[in-house]
């Protein structure tokens, strides 16, 4: 493993498997009566949010108090981020104090990468801009392998905004490495510069797509970074591309659908199919506390030198 | 890591001498299964936890030969330990063992833990946080192949198939046919990287 969980792309296909399977076995633990494991005692972990998150922060939260570290967390509303702080101040702020190891979220590209070179501790990118987000790509697979026993060989659609997508860039980099046929599915305006080279097929047409998949992935349309006008109406966006019931019957009988939330119902996946027996949408989140967990354990519970 | 892959033999085997041949070995199983019959008035409510990896495979031989003997076969499980050692921050990262416990759980139950070299303790110091942690045993007992001495926390087995003395700087190598070509305990010198465990 390496020290800090910048990329997805950093992964060999051994680091991710033993992250997987440690994940299962952490996951384990959540059936319990005693959740709590005093693993990582003694150690510090700071959630640096520049950004806002339910489901990301809440989850490291939980996944580092399961260990038995402690948590500290830290968002830009009520820091000193409000009075013009910037992000290496703020790094060696929390250098200072001692931080094993630093959850960050930030708005810009590259944020983590550049803490990695400020603090000692070690990075774990919690989605930055319209990057990467290596720790749900992990628990995409960690919930696509629980549900279908297997990783390799799987067809793996992922369709909606790839252009702004982290999701998308890490699950494309960590399934490839994982063995997985993987292709993008979007309109021409929400695809990339560059697709081309990703290790994945490229789509223009979910309907074409959709009966050779094992797992479909939505991702949200995300309204905060619609600006620029990239197709015509939500309306039109979703009859192309949305996943409605009619849609869903035209997947193989043991395909998946996933979405790594927040949703827009009606938009980008129907309320039907994201309450339906095929959906993994609340398995994802709970299956995201074990993969948090085995990241932190793998990165802190060793050595420290 | 994939799960309840043993961790391999470390040093050098070709140097180390027989202690235990694998008839001894057997021997001492069934001599241990039989005290456990004993102790426990026939195994009834008694489930046997083995500590990965080599804990396992010799927890399920103990119920195998108590089903042999008596006809009544204790449920077997396997309990992880890494989560709760003390030496995580000392050492390289451990991977993660299976830990698989019986569906009737722990609650109530005589609990042996088994597991093949008795060396610090540490180890059954943290199994037996893991255990507790599942759930509430009516006594916890320890079986151990081998009691090679040196422990550092107070800590003694109720079953000991063989004790070794040895020195600090040996190895003790418990091979078991479930993972290795064969049954036997060899004991070898220092391989430089097993310290207590």
């Amino acid at each position: 493993m390496n020290r800090h969980l910048l990329s997805a792309g950093d992964l060999s296909r051994d680091d991710a498997l033993l992250i997987v399977h440690t994940a299962e076995e952490l996951a384990r633990i959540s059936d319990r009566p005693i959740k709590k494991l005093p693993t990582l005692r003694g150690r510090t972990v700071v959630n640096l949010f520049f950004e806002d998150s339910t489901r990301t922060r809440l989850s490291f939260e939980v996944a580092a108090k399961r260990l038995s570290a402690d948590v500290i967390n830290f968002s830009t509303k009520g820091s000193s981020v409000s009075k013009g702080e910037s992000l290496k101040d703020t790094a060696l702020t929390l250098e200072a104090m001692g931080a094993d190891a630093v959850v960050v979220r930030h708005s810009a590209s590259g944020a983590p990468h550049r803490l990695a070179g400020w603090i000692s501790g070690a990075i774990v990118n919690a989605g930055d801009g319209t990057h990467e987000h290596p720790t749900q790509a992990l628990l995409d697979a960690f919930t696509m392998r629980r549900r279908l026993g297997r990783l390799e060989g799987l067809r793996v659609a992922i369709v909606g905004d790839i252009l702004h997508s982290r999701v998308a860039r890490s699950n494309v980099l960590l399934l490839d490495t994982l063995g997985a046929e993987v292709s993008v599915v979007a309109p021409p305006t929400l695809m990339p510069v560059g697709v081309g080279s990703w290790p994945c097929a490229v789509s223009f047409d979910l309907d074409a797509v959709l009966p050779k998949c094992d797992v479909v992935m939505m991702l949200r349309v995300q309204r905060e970074r619609m600006a620029g006008a990239y197709f015509p109406s939500a309306r039109e966006y979703s009859r192309r591309y949305g996943l409605d019931a009619p849609r869903m019957a035209t997947l193989p009988d043991t395909a998946i659908v996933m979405h790594p939330g927040p949703m827009n119902r009606g938009m980008e996946i129907a309320a039907e199919v994201a309450d339906s027996v095929r959906s993994t949408i609340v398995e994802q989140v709970a299956n995201g506390v074990a993969v948090r967990m085995a990241v932190l354990y793998l990165l802190l519970g060793g050595d420290s030198s | 890591m994939p799960r309840g892959t043993p961790r391999p033999v470390t040093g050098d085997v070709s140097a180390a001498r027989p202690v235990l041949d694998g008839d001894e070995l057997g021997r001492a199983i069934s001599r241990i299964a039989h005290e456990i019959l004993e102790r426990t008035h026939g195994g009834t409510d008694t489930v046997l936890l083995g500590i990965p990896t080599r804990g396992v495979a010799l927890a399920t031989r103990l119920a195998d030969r108590m089903s042999t003997f008596e006809g009544v076969r204790p449920p077997t499980g396997s309990l992880d330990v890494t989560l709760h050692r003390d030496d995580l921050h000392l050492r390289g990262l451990r991977a993660l063992q299976v830990t698989d416990l019986p569906v009737d759980g722990v609650d109530g139950k005589v609990v042996v833990l088994v597991d093949d070299v008795l060396f610090s303790g540490r180890t059954i110091r943290a199994a037996l946080d893991a255990l507790l942690d599942t759930g509430r045993p009516r006594a916890v007992q320890l079986a151990v192949l081998v009691d090679r001495g040196h422990r550092e926390v107070p800590i003694r087995a109720d079953y000991v198939g063989k004790n070794i003395p040895t020195s600090l700087r040996e190895t003790v190598h418990v091979l078991l046919r479930e993972y290795d070509d064969r049954d036997g305990v060899l004991l070898g010198p220092a391989s430089g990287v097993d310290a207590p465990a």
